[in-house]
């Protein structure tokens, strides 16, 4: 069973729909055991840092995610909130990885909100088999720092990070769970590491 | 690179899609369900589904239809109808939507655009607004599901969108009713002036028929453009628009 933590936001449902087409029981849960217990965890959210936080402490979380050893996916929000920190809020996140979470430059329109071409430096495992510059759904305000973990990228107007990674924690900017076919083939790869 | 999106539009009275010309005499288009997963095949970028009764009769989008219809979606999924509160937000959100649209009910009461980006984050909210020429002025109209409920809202578009913007609205959804079911082409001078007061992502909806238009659209400075009687009617796919697209240098998803 796989656990996709309820960060109480949005797209909770999709993220488990998406799952189940591939043939993997999902559960909603935001039980420190079972998730520590689950053989994957997926971080979802759409959302806002702050008041994500906010929920994961109150439900006494943030420790149980830091410390997970099994493959975590973040996506959207659940991949920001891996990071220090976010200006949104600003919010004080897991620290999974370093740096601060901040919003897009402009003077595109922000949200950042449609498909995007993905340029991957062709390691990332999460991409295996999907055709370079693949298209994915985004939909977000914030972004992700540069660093070595960023696997993937996406243009617009500034150098966004699509797929990060390290270690067994990694998080996708994108919502593979609405990224039709390109975002199927990330969850299968997700779900086999 | 951002693509250009084509969205197809279900709009829904009664559990049925239908269609009609400048919001009036609509006519049945089928199964929602059939034509949600016959657009997703087509390549739509995003589908839409508005409960367009919903509002004014005093109801609320059904929940297990979203949840019927976001079950057969692995694409963008937004929905609009009659969602007045965080609560109803929510419900529809963990139905299998991705995106809520509020039209009416933001009018209603304007700080429901607040709560609901506070809570979900502007990327969530979309607000749609119905507009309609009058002499020189472009006004927002209200309850324009029913054409005997249907009022001008007493707002003008500019200032309106302006305040959905600054209260978070995450995108808008601007739908001019002159031009709705005419396969006139959108209404370019429209979407440039709402384009030159937002920052936020533009839908073009009304008009739509044949590939110049979206192109038009685009142009105008729309990010997407909507369309339902083209794609209902078969006229034409949604991957016969985007190939045409492609062939005259806009970025599309194919």
């Amino acid at each position: 069973m796989i656990a996709v933590v309820d960060t109480g936001g949005a797209n909770l449902a999709s993220v488990i729909d998406a799952l189940e087409r591939l043939g993997a029981a999902a559960e909603l849960t935001k039980d420190a055991a079972r998730i520590k217990a689950s053989p994957r965890v997926i971080l979802p959210g759409v959302g806002n840092a702050a008041d994500a936080m906010k929920r994961l402490a109150s439900a006494g979380l943030v420790e149980t995610l830091r410390g997970l050893t099994q493959p975590v996916l973040g996506i959207c929000l659940g991949m920001q909130l891996l990071f220090e920190s976010s200006t949104e809020g600003p919010a004080r996140c897991l620290g999974v990885l370093p740096g601060e979470v901040a919003r897009l430059k402009g003077p595109l329109p922000v949200p950042h909100m449609g498909w995007n071409s993905v340029k991957a430096d062709g390691s990332e495992a999460l991409l295996a088999g999907v055709p370079p510059n693949s298209f994915f759904y985004f939909v977000h305000s914030y972004r992700a720092p540069e660093g070595p973990w960023v696997t993937a990228s996406a243009e617009y107007g500034e150098s966004v990070p699509a797929v990060v990674r390290k270690g067994n924690f990694s998080g996708v900017q994108f919502h593979p769970e609405r990224s039709a076919a390109a975002g199927s083939k990330v969850l299968a790869n997700f779900l086999k590491s | 690179m951002l693509t250009k999106r084509v969205i197809a539009c279900l709009d829904v009275m009664d559990g049925r899609v239908v269609k009609g010309v400048r919001f009036r005499e609509h006519k049945d288009m089928g199964d929602f369900l059939e034509l949600a997963a016959r657009y997703r095949e087509q390549g739509a970028d995003e589908l839409v589904f508005y409960d367009i009764a919903a509002s004014a009769d005093k109801k609320s989008v059904r929940r297990d239809w979203v949840r019927r219809t976001a079950k057969a979606l692995d694409i963008p999924f937004c929905v609009a109808g009659g969602i007045r509160s965080v609560a109803d937000a929510e419900e529809v959100l963990n139905a299998g939507a991705d995106k809520i649209s509020v039209n009416s009910p933001a009018l209603e009461r304007p700080e429901l655009i607040t709560e609901l980006a506070a809570r979900f984050g502007n990327q969530c909210v979309v607000v749609g607004v119905d507009s309609k020429r009058d002499g020189g002025a472009m006004k927002v109209y209200q309850y324009t599901g029913r054409a005997e409920k249907t009022r001008e809202s007493g707002r003008e578009l500019l200032g309106w969108l302006k305040e959905a913007q600054e209260r978070g609205a995450g995108e808008v959804v601007l739908n001019c009713m002159d031009r709705d079911g005419t396969g006139e082409g959108y209404d370019l001078e429209q979407l440039k002036a709402a384009r030159a007061v937002l920052s936020i992502p533009l839908v073009a909806s009304g008009g739509a028929k044949t590939p110049l238009h979206f192109v038009e659209a685009y142009a105008a400075g729309a990010d997407a453009a909507l369309a339902a009687g083209i794609f209902h009617r078969g006229e034409v796919t949604v991957g016969q628009i985007k190939a045409e697209l492609k062939s005259k240098g806009i970025p599309v998803r194919l």
